[in-house]
C-alpha cells in the first residue's frame, strides 16, 4: 500500500512488429514495457504471437522512432501526389491487346 | 487570431475524417474531449481485462482435470494479453501505462462491474465463458470499427481470441449438463447469480447515459447501450435452451412484431451500488490489485538496475 502512491520511472516503452509467415513484411501490432531488448523480445512473444502469429519479431525502443506528423502531410507526401504517371492506370492501352 | 483559425481548420479536416467513416491516428489533432472520452473508455477496458483475471484465476488451482486446468490458464493468460493490448492503444493518446495503474488501484478509474461478483463454483468458469464473454463479444465486435485506429486494431485481436472464451465456458457447461443432478443444479444456480449482472455489462439504460450520443456521433460507439442489450438477449435465448437451463427471467417471451425477446427490468439499484464500490468483491479485487503491485517492485527495479549496469558495460 505505501508503494502505490505516486508514479514512477517505468520500464522503457517498445514498439512490436511481427512476421506473419515467410514471404510477409514485418507489420506493427503495439506497443510493451520492458527493461532491455532481450525482455523485449520475450514479452513481445508472449503478448503478440500466442496463436502462431508470427515466425519473426522485431522489437525497437519507440523513442528511436522518427516518424512523419501529419500536419507535415502535404510537403511530405505531395511529391508523389502529383506524379500519376507513377501508376499504371495512367497509360490508356485498348481493351484488345492481351496480357496488359 | 491564426492560431483560432486554424484551430477551426483542424476540427474541420476531423470532422472530415469522422463523416469518411475513415479512422483517427495517434498524431492526429483531436478535440480534447474526444481524447479524453478514449482514454476514459479504453482504461476501463483495460483495467476490466486486468481485474477480470481475478475471478477465474480462483479455480486455476482446484480445476477438475488437467485438461480443464490447461484451458483455464490459457484463457487468464489471454485475459492479460487483452489488458495489454488496452493499454498499449491508450498509451497513443499520451498517457503513461504507470499513470492508469495508478488510477485503476485508486479507484480515479473503473473497471466493468461484473467482476465485483465472486466466483463461488466451478460452473461459474462455464457460465462466466458463455454469458460474461458472451456479452463482452456483442459490446467488442462493433468496436472493431471504432473511429480511433488503435483501439479498433486491439479489438480485432481481442475478438478473435474472445471466440475461444466463450466456447470453451458453453462446453464445459454442456458438459456438466450431461452429468448427474447436482451437476446440472449447479450449472442452474450459477446461471441465476450471472444472468442479471451480465445484461448490467452494457452500462445503464440509454435515457440515463448522457455520453451516448456524442459518443455515437464521434463514431466512438456505434450501438447504443440498450441495443447490445437487446442483441444479447436474442443470442442467448435460444443457447440456454439448447443448454436446458432457465434464465432467471419470467418476462422473457418472443415478441413476433419486434422480432425479438422481451425481457424484464434490470435492477438499476443493484447496478449503481456496485459501480459506486459496494459489490461483494470491489475492495477484494482492489486489494489483491495493489498487493500484486507492490509485490512486483523489487522484480521492476531490479531489471531496470540490470539494464542500466549492462548498459553501461557496453
Amino acid at each position: 500500500m505505501t508503494e502505490s502512491t505516486g508514479p514512477r520511472a517505468e520500464w522503457p516503452l517498445y514498439e512490436v512488429f511481427v512476421r506473419g509467415k515467410r514471404g510477409l513484411n514485418h507489420v506493427h501490432v503495439g506497443s510493451l514495457h520492458a527493461a532491455d531488448d532481450a525482455m523485449a523480445l520475450r514479452h513481445a512473444r508472449d503478448v503478440y504471437t500466442r496463436r502462431n502469429e508470427g515466425v519473426s519479431i522485431w522489437v525497437v525502443r519507440s523513442s528511436e522512432i522518427t516518424a512523419s506528423s501529419p500536419d507535415e502531410k502535404d510537403p511530405l507526401f505531395a511529391p508523389s501526389g502529383d506524379k500519376v504517371y507513377r501508376h499504371p492506370t495512367f497509360y490508356d492501352i485498348p481493351d484488345d491487346v492481351p496480357h496488359m | 487570431m491564426t492560431a483560432v483559425a486554424d484551430e477551426a481548420d483542424l476540427q474541420l479536416a476531423f470532422d472530415s475524417t469522422i463523416a469518411h467513416n475513415d479512422r483517427i491516428e495517434p498524431r492526429d489533432w483531436m478535440p480534447e474531449d474526444y481524447r479524453k472520452t478514449l482514454v476514459r473508455q479504453i482504461a476501463q477496458h483495460a483495467h476490466s481485462e486486468i481485474i477480470g483475471m481475478q475471478p477465474e484465476g480462483n479455480w486455476i488451482g482446484r480445476a477438475p482435470s488437467l485438461r480443464r486446468k490447461a484451458i483455464l490458464l490459457a484463457k487468464v493468460q489471454d485475459e492479460a494479453g487483452h489488458g495489454l493490448y488496452l493499454y498499449s492503444a491508450c498509451e497513443t493518446l499520451g498517457v503513461s501505462r504507470e499513470e492508469l495503474t495508478l488510477k485503476l488501484m485508486s479507484g480515479a478509474q473503473k473497471y466493468s462491474s461484473i467482476f465485483n461478483y465472486p466466483t463461488l463454483s466451478y460452473a461459474d468458469v462455464g457460465t462466466i465463458g458463455w454469458l460474461v464473454d458472451g456479452a463482452a463479444i456483442c459490446n467488442q465486435v462493433p468496436l472493431c470499427r471504432t473511429s480511433y485506429g488503435p483501439y479498433g486494431r486491439a479489438m480485432i485481436r481481442v475478438c478473435k481470441e474472445e471466440s475461444f472464451h466463450q466456447r470453451q465456458g458453453y462446453e464445459l457447461l454442456m458438459t456438466m449438463m450431461r452429468g448427474t443432478d447436482a451437476q446440472r443444479e449447479m450449472v442452474q444456480e450459477s446461471v441465476d447469480r450471472f444472468w442479471w449482472p451480465a445484461l448490467m455489462m452494457f452500462g445503464p439504460p440509454d435515457g440515463d447515459s448522457p455520453n451516448t450520443e456524442r459518443s455515437m456521433a464521434w463514431g466512438i460507439k456505434r450501438h447504443t447501450n440498450d441495443e447490445l442489450r437487446q442483441r444479447m438477449v436474442d443470442m442467448t435465448v435460444p443457447q440456454a435452451e439448447k443448454l436446458g437451463v432457465t434464465l432467471p427471467d419470467p418476462d422473457i417471451r418472443w415478441n413476433e412484431e419486434r422480432q425479438s425477446y422481451d425481457f424484464g427490468e434490470v435492477d438499476w439499484d443493484e447496478f449503481w451500488a456496485v459501480v459506486k464500490g459496494n459489490g461483494p468483491c470491489n475492495e477484494q479485487r482492489l486489494a489483491h490489485r495493489r498487493k500484486a503491485y507492490d509485490d512486483g517492485a523489487w522484480v521492476r527495479e531490479a531489471a531496470m538496475a540490470y539494464a542500466a549496469r549492462e548498459e553501461t558495460a557496453r
